[in-house]
């Protein structure tokens, strides 16, 4: 009981500290760093409360796509650093901040991993009993027979967004060479070879 | 205090959505903050769904966790490809600076 109250208030204090940091940091790469330190605390939060495979799944798709996308388009689109801030501060750079998340990061791990073998009398008061199957199989006994509808337009959502980000972001430029199959295979030496009789001191105008 | 129950989660549920709300509200920065303001509101309906999965003991929350996910990453991947082309086309996506509908 103490293990499951000191587990929650170390996850859930971090959880809030860095979402209150999401909103008012001074630039934008800051705030994605809190973000990814958010995903982590409620994600080692749901692995200790025994929800192991959303929390997993937090850990990967959260932190691993949607954190590192957010990453990615804030570092490729130059965003400007806000001029005022709530925090008046020096000019900062991002080392001491990920320092920082970096750091809080392996703490949590280090929580969680420490913490396992308390994890088994975490949630004694509850009404669950869960003990003789996981929760990744229980979770997939249920997600595979009754919401398999719900799965399946789980991955056509997936497939539509990927489809519209494609869409959106295609360019076609200008001035661009490309190689065009279609007008290669349907050459043939009737239309590409021409004949001259050239005469003797002129030359020929070979236009392209 | 000592005693972790229900409460304790939907309490760090409903702080996290204030926080996202907060941070869409206030946001004077780029488009960018908005949609991590998104991303903690949709978090927070994550710990709901899963802290009442568990002391209810029904595992049909955790599922409609993994669908409030796929949105999730279905809706970051489009609002950031928007964001990239409206940076395009425009040169900044400063919240300011987006008053294309006068409003």
């Amino acid at each position: 009981m103490l293990a499951h109250s000191v587990f929650f208030y170390f996850f859930s204090v971090i959880a809030i500290f860095s979402s209150l940091m999401v909103i008012t940091s001074r630039s934008t790469i800051n705030s994605v760093f809190f973000l990814i330190l958010d995903f982590i605390s409620v994600g080692c939060l749901f692995i200790m409360v025994g929800a192991e495979f959303l929390g997993m799944i937090i850990l990967i798709v959260y932190v691993g796509a949607v954190a590192v996308l957010f990453l990615f388009v804030v570092m490729m689109l130059n965003v400007a650093e806000q001029k005022q801030s709530w925090f008046i501060g020096k000019k900062s750079t991002h080392i001491p901040i990920g320092l920082i998340v970096s750091v809080l990061i392996l703490l949590e791990l280090l929580v969680v991993v420490g913490g396992w073998k308390y994890k088994s009398n975490l949630m004694s008061s509850s009404s669950l009993n869960f003990s003789d199957i996981s929760n990744t199989h229980q979770l997939g006994l249920v997600m595979y027979t009754d919401y398999i509808l719900f799965f399946q337009l789980a991955g056509v959502i997936l497939l539509l967004s990927m489809i519209g980000a494609i869409l959106l972001t295609f360019r076609q430029r200008k001035g661009v060479k490309k190689q065009s199959y279609l007008n290669q295979i349907s050459r043939n030496p009737s239309s590409s070879i021409e004949l001259r009789n050239v005469e003797s001191n002129k030359g020929v105008k070979i236009d392209d | 205090m000592i005693e972790i129950g229900l409460g304790h989660y939907l309490s760090l549920g409903a702080i996290i959505f204030f926080l996202g709300v907060i941070g869409i509200f206030l946001n004077r920065k780029n488009v960018i903050v908005i949609l991590m303001s998104i991303e903690l509101i949709l978090l927070s309906v994550n710990i709901n769904l899963i802290s009442f999965s568990i002391f209810s003991g029904d595992i049909v929350g955790q599922i409609f966790t993994m669908l409030i996910l796929t949105v999730a990453a279905a809706e970051a991947a489009i609002g950031l490809a928007i964001i990239v082309i409206y940076y395009r086309n425009r040169g900044s996506i400063r919240v300011e600076d987006i008053h294309g509908m006068k409003g």
